[in-house]
């Protein structure tokens, strides 16, 4: 059974190993193939015939299997993603990579993703797929099982092709626009009505301020190759109306049109494909609020999204790149297998946002995910709540400079970690007069700040219209400078007429932890750098309206689950495995091994002991003695002959390097259950100072978890002596009262073996006289008791028998009357010398009679002194003294080698 | 007052019963019923160092109600915000206790609880006299054990309570303010310090498995406990260093903070579920290494 149990255990252990060991042997990454090929694309307006490259990944031997079509972003070609490409394929996917129209290898120009050429391109590669149905899992005739995959200008591709062609089965748009419109030239001005999500915005009719910093800069990758002067490989209808549009601060009738042609936000209503929309935290250029309305508008219709604010973006910050590999594979798997194996809805958590810690240490910034079911105010998921954080502050008068600089400067774009030193220095870049400041009172309480805050504002302007930057700090108050999260502005521009006018304005939208202490600043500045500003000199007055508060969503979010449960099941199954293993052990050391048959009777054998410890020093060196039953046994040796190391090893206390010590037969080990058969007392008095007498005997005996009726207390205690002073505590006593409690402890429950160690040591005369008495009248019980002594009188006196160490060796042994006797001497002073020799002479056991100036000196074996005594005084010889010898002492040193 | 004693009673003493023929054990004696826990627990409440310690608990919650009068309200620093919350209410204020208690105070009570209790025999000289009685040694390790653990969750559990009653009377019974905003109710609020209190439990597990080690290592006491605050300071300290990295994740006090989790809207369990694998893990090895360590070792006490 016991074996049998093991046996199990064991098993179990191998085949965890094996199990982890196949697991890794089996998820090594697939070998990766991929082949080149040029597609037939819709000509340019102009009439040029394009081809588009494309690159098709493949795990090398495998089928059929479902298709993906992964898009670059701007300014990118099939190659800046062949990694991803890999990845994916390595996943098992069937993998297509091609650069768009305009860009790397293919031919044409570009449109900004219009729906009637890079759309329309990327509905031929679908079509293509359809024509694979040996290699590419197909849902039906001419529909392709296929995923989109894409960032920024990719992932807007992404949305558009879904919107556009319905044999898309799944999409993960990344950090991508809504409406182009919005991204480029954006309004945060609101109509009256707040939109439902945490980072929507309706924006007011008005043209938003135009972000010149970062559309120059997506011209500028471009703007290399052919065509007209500063158009690079644009289309040249695009260019005008995008060099128009730039030239005035506002876009022209032609752009508005191709850029709405150009915004998911068109063809949302469309989308049936399930949608994973990624959006990062740290982006200016396609903020939160893009990734919102996306949101929003897919859900509307029913189809499953999940949204993902994470904490990089186009400005940078944290990647979080493996995580988003692993959401994207996950939805990917999800969405794209046989159409009845798909869940029915979004599968939980819908919404997650990553909590974003900067140090100041300049480690990795601290990432938390935190998650929710939906997107509040999305998906039939109520609307956030929204609480109020009164600002305080009086109406400013700011000035906007002529030419508009020097002007704020908040973000640089796309430069991620040098737009944080733009966060620091924002007080000293921020022109005087340039900006209104309202502050809230520090905050009670720590609050995670989820989406935008607005708030209402009374404004006045020297010219018709104004236009101004409104941002939110995190104000630590205590000299520190504040900070701007992510370095977002919302940029306002609004008609005002002559007598001001209200506005309400949406913050940019973030995910921050405030920590309780800090207060929120609202900073309206007049300028910022990164976007257009009006060229002549004007004075807005800025004030509080509405209810002068910071009107804040409340988003519940929780900690996502992820794989954090594999870590504490391993460390479960590991308790598991050595709290079984541990019982098993334990069971088999309890098991006591039978005793030798022919030492039952006998309290104590000790047979060849030894032990030598760790330094190397021998204490007890091959000891072997019986003590017989009825015996008082007296252990003999100077200090450190090893007695007590000795008795400690009887006690099982320490483990013997060689020989045994048997217990009526049993062999002594740690805890063996004989040993409760003996008493004892070892080394002083092991008493609970805090407890009187009689609680420290009670609690002893309790612990041997025995009848109270076995314990002997009354004769225990009578034998202690100790009276009225049991009720004391036992810090209270002398040395010699914790002796005898002691001594009385080893007697409880009388046991059959008592051994004590130096139990005179202490004791007063009357005490030690007493003592002898009491062992012996123990021994007469049928008990044995077995003590030691570096006295040799008190040996003498006390015990039947007795052992003679020195050195750890034993060097005689036998009763004590024998041992006494050959070695003691007595002195006899006489008033007749002569008759007294001849008395002598007759008398049984005297031997060895000398004559000295002291008198006579004799040994005398095996008979009383008494008898000698009577046997000269009858023979009429006059005693004077009848004492022993000095000698005594002297021959028991000459014994133990120390004369 | 007899100077001596007497032996009347021994010459009327019959001779000793028949032994167990199996074990050889004295008449009576069974090895499962040797120092019950009922014995343990009495011969450690009859001591001074465990009333004193209880004592303080129930004292401590008064003591934090007194200075919170005192002072003058000065909400600033970015604290976790339990600080600045702790008037509002019996739960809130018993959430400080805890926070201000989980570093250091809990973690000497946990440590003097279960790492003395080896020790302090064999500094007694009494560790030899229950060997020898014999209670067996993995058995005396395990009563010695459970006693101590005992006494530790009640003094985790006692704090809260006393806490919970005191800001009750003084602060009133006010639902549970959130750091990271938000309110619940008194019930959640109850279930929630239930969940903290457990996860207390198991994290100072790692700290009672620690000090027991050491215990079964030394003879003195101090050593023990004091070696195992020691080295729960050490292992704060190298968690203040962030260049350690994600070793720290290994460090035994590096999650002891992870109950402020369960103060969300909704309960964060990964950090709970991380401290108590890591605390359970250290708990295991430290306990495996007790007692294969005293099973064979020399008592020299």
């Amino acid at each position: 059974m016991r074996r049998r149990t093991l046996a199990a255990v064991a098993a179990a252990a191998v085949l965890l190993l094996a199990g982890g060991a196949a697991v890794t042997a089996l998820t090594g990454p697939p070998e990766v193939t991929t082949s080149d090929a040029e597609v037939e694309a819709g000509p340019e307006p102009s009439g040029e015939a394009v081809r588009l490259a494309t690159t098709t990944f493949r795990p090398a031997g495998r089928g059929v299997l479902p298709a993906v079509l992964l898009a670059h972003g701007f300014g990118g070609s099939k190659d800046s993603v062949a990694g991803e490409a890999r990845r994916l394929a390595e996943q098992g996917f069937h993998v297509v990579t091609w650069s768009a129209r305009g860009f790397g290898g293919s031919g044409g120009r570009i449109h900004l993703d219009s729906p009637d050429y890079e759309v329309r391109d990327a509905a031929a590669l679908v079509q293509l797929l359809s024509t694979l149905p040996d290699r590419v899992a197909q849902d039906g005739p001419g529909d392709p099982r296929v995923g989109v995959v894409g960032a920024s200008y990719g992932g807007a591709l992404a949305l558009l092709l879904a919107g556009a062609d319905p044999r898309v089965d799944a999409i993960v748009p990344m950090i991508t626009w809504n409406e182009l419109g919005q991204a480029l030239f954006p309004q945060s001005a609101t109509l009256d009505e707040l939109a439902a999500t945490p980072a929507g915005v309706r924006p007011a009719a008005d043209p938003g301020v135009f972000k010149k910093s970062w559309a120059g800069n997506l011209f500028a990758a471009a703007g290399r190759g052919g065509g007209p002067p500063g158009c690079g490989r644009f289309d040249p209808a695009v260019c005008a109306a995008y060099q128009a549009s730039a030239a005035q601060g506002a876009p022209t009738a032609e752009l508005t049109a191709l850029m709405a042609a150009s915004s998911p936000a068109r063809v949302l209503d469309r989308v049936r494909a399930p949608t994973l929309l990624v959006q990062g935290e740290s982006d200016s250029l396609f903020p939160l609020r893009e990734g919102d309305a996306n949101a929003r508008g897919i859900a509307a219709t029913g189809t499953p999204v999940r949204t993902v604010w994470y904490g990089g973006g186009h400005d940078g910050g944290p990647g979080e790149t493996d995580r988003l590999r692993e959401l994207t594979v996950d939805w990917l798997r999800t969405w794209l297998r046989p159409g009845p194996d798909r869940p029915a809805a979004t599968p939980a958590p819908a919404f997650s946002v990553s909590v974003v810690t900067p140090r100041s240490d300049g480690a990795p910034d601290d990432i938390a995910v935190r998650t929710a079911p939906g997107l509040p105010g999305a998906s039939g998921a109520p609307a956030p709540a929204r609480t109020g954080l009164p600002l305080l502050g009086p109406a400013q008068t700011v000035a906007a400079p002529a030419g508009g600089t020097p002007a704020t400067v908040t973000g640089l774009p796309g430069l991620g970690a040098l737009a944080q030193l733009g966060a620091a220095a924002t007080a000293a870049t921020s022109p005087p007069g340039g900006s209104a400041l309202f502050t809230t009172a520090p905050l009670r309480a720590p609050l995670r700040l989820v989406g935008s805050p607005t708030v209402e504002l009374r404004v006045t302007s020297t010219a018709p219209d104004l236009t101004l930057f409104a941002s939110v700090y995190d104000d630590p108050g205590d000299g520190r400078s504040a900070v701007l999260p992510q370095q977002l502005v919302s940029p306002v521009r609004v008609a005002v007429p002559a007598g001001g006018r209200t506005v309400r304005v949406v913050l940019p939208a973030v995910v921050r932890d405030v920590a309780a202490g800090h207060a929120l600043r609202l900073v309206i500045s007049t300028t910022d750098a990164a976007y257009a500003l009006p060229s002549d000199a004007r004075t807005y007055e800025v004030s509080l309206a509405g209810d002068a508060a910071l009107s804040l969503p409340v988003v519940p979010t929780a900690a996502t689950a992820g794989r954090s449960w594999l870590l504490p099941a391993a460390v479960g199954a590991g308790v598991l495995l050595a709290v079984v293993l541990a019982l098993v052990v334990l069971r088999r050391r309890r098991a006591v091994p039978p005793p030798d048959p022919a030492l039952l009777d006998v309290p104590l054998v000790l047979q060849g002991l030894g032990k030598t410890y760790a330094n190397g020093f021998q204490a007890v060196t091959d000891l072997s003695f019986r003590v017989e039953r009825g015996q008082v046994l007296g252990l003999l040796g100077p200090n450190g002959a090893g007695k007590t190391t000795a008795l400690r090893m009887v006690l099982g206390l320490l483990q013997p390097t060689s020989g045994a010590a048997r217990v009526f037969g049993f062999a002594v080990q740690p805890g063996a259950p004989v040993l409760s058969r003996i008493g004892a007392f070892v080394e002083g008095p092991g008493l609970l100072p805090h407890l009187s007498g009689r609680q420290n005997l009670e609690l002893h005996w309790q612990s041997t978890g025995r009848p109270a009726d076995q314990s002997y207390l009354a004769e225990a205690l009578e034998v202690s002596g100790l009276g009225d002073d049991l009720e004391r505590r036992v810090g209270t006593y002398s040395q010699g009262m914790r002796q005898r409690l002691a001594i009385a402890q080893a007697m409880l429950g009388l046991p059959e073996l008592l051994v004590l160690d130096e139990p005179t040591n202490g004791l007063d005369p009357p005490q030690i006289r007493e003592m002898r008495e009491v062992l012996r009248r123990y021994a007469d019980t049928g008990r044995t008791v077995l003590v030691s002594s570096h006295l040799l009188g008190e040996v003498e006196q006390t015990c039947t028998h007795a052992v003679v160490m020195t050195r750890g060796r034993l060097v005689a042994g036998g009763p004590v009357a024998g041992l006494v006797g050959s070695a003691t001497a007595l002195v006899l002073d006489v008033d007749d010398v002569e008759l007294a020799v001849r008395v002598l002479d007759d008398v049984p056991g005297v031997q060895d009679v000398r004559r000295t100036e002291a008198g006579l000196t004799l040994r005398l074996v095996g008979t009383p002194r008494a008898e000698l005594a009577r046997a000269l005084v009858g023979a009429g010889v006059g005693i004077d003294r009848l004492a022993p010898q000095r000698g005594l002492e002297e021959a028991f040193l000459a014994l133990v080698g120390e004369g | 007052m007899p100077e001596r004693g007497t032996h009347r009673q021994l010459g009327a003493v019959p001779p000793p019963s028949a032994p167990d023929a199996r074990t050889g054990a004295a008449a009576g004696y069974r090895p499962g019923r040797t120092l019950r826990l009922r014995v343990e627990l009495r011969r450690q409440l009859l001591r001074r160092r465990t009333t004193l310690a209880f004592g303080f608990l129930l004292l401590l919650p008064l003591l934090l109600v007194g200075a919170f009068s005192l002072g003058s309200d000065s909400s600033g620093g970015n604290a976790p915000g339990l600080v600045d919350l702790a008037t509002r209410g019996a739960l809130n204020f018993t959430l400080f206790t805890l926070f201000a208690s989980t570093g250091f105070l809990l973690v000497v009570i946990v440590a003097l609880f279960v790492g003395d209790t080896v020790a302090v025999e064999a500094s007694w000289s009494s560790l030899r006299y229950q060997l020898t009685l014999p209670v067996p040694r993995s058995r005396l390790l395990r009563q010695k054990l459970l006693v101590g653990l005992g006494l530790s969750l009640l003094a985790v559990v006692l704090l809260p309570a006393a806490a919970y009653l005191a800001g009750g009377i003084f602060f009133g019974w006010a639902p549970v303010q959130l750091p990271l905003g938000g309110t619940l109710s008194t019930g959640t609020g109850l279930a929630r310090l239930c969940v903290i209190v457990g996860y207390l439990a198991v994290t100072l597990l790692f700290v009672a498995s620690l000090g027991f080690f050491l215990g079964v290592c030394t003879d003195a006491p101090l050593g023990a406990v004091g070696g195992a605050v020691l080295i729960v300071i050490l292992s704060n300290i190298l968690d203040a260093v962030t260049a350690l990295g994600s070793v720290r994740n290994a460090l035994p006090t590096h999650w002891s903070y992870a109950w402020t989790d369960a103060l969300a809207d909704r309960i964060v369990w990964s950090d709970m579920a991380a401290g108590a694998a890591c605390s359970l893990s250290y708990a295991v090895l430290l306990l495996a290494a007790a007692w294969l360590r005293f099973a064979r070792k020399d008592i020299t006490s």
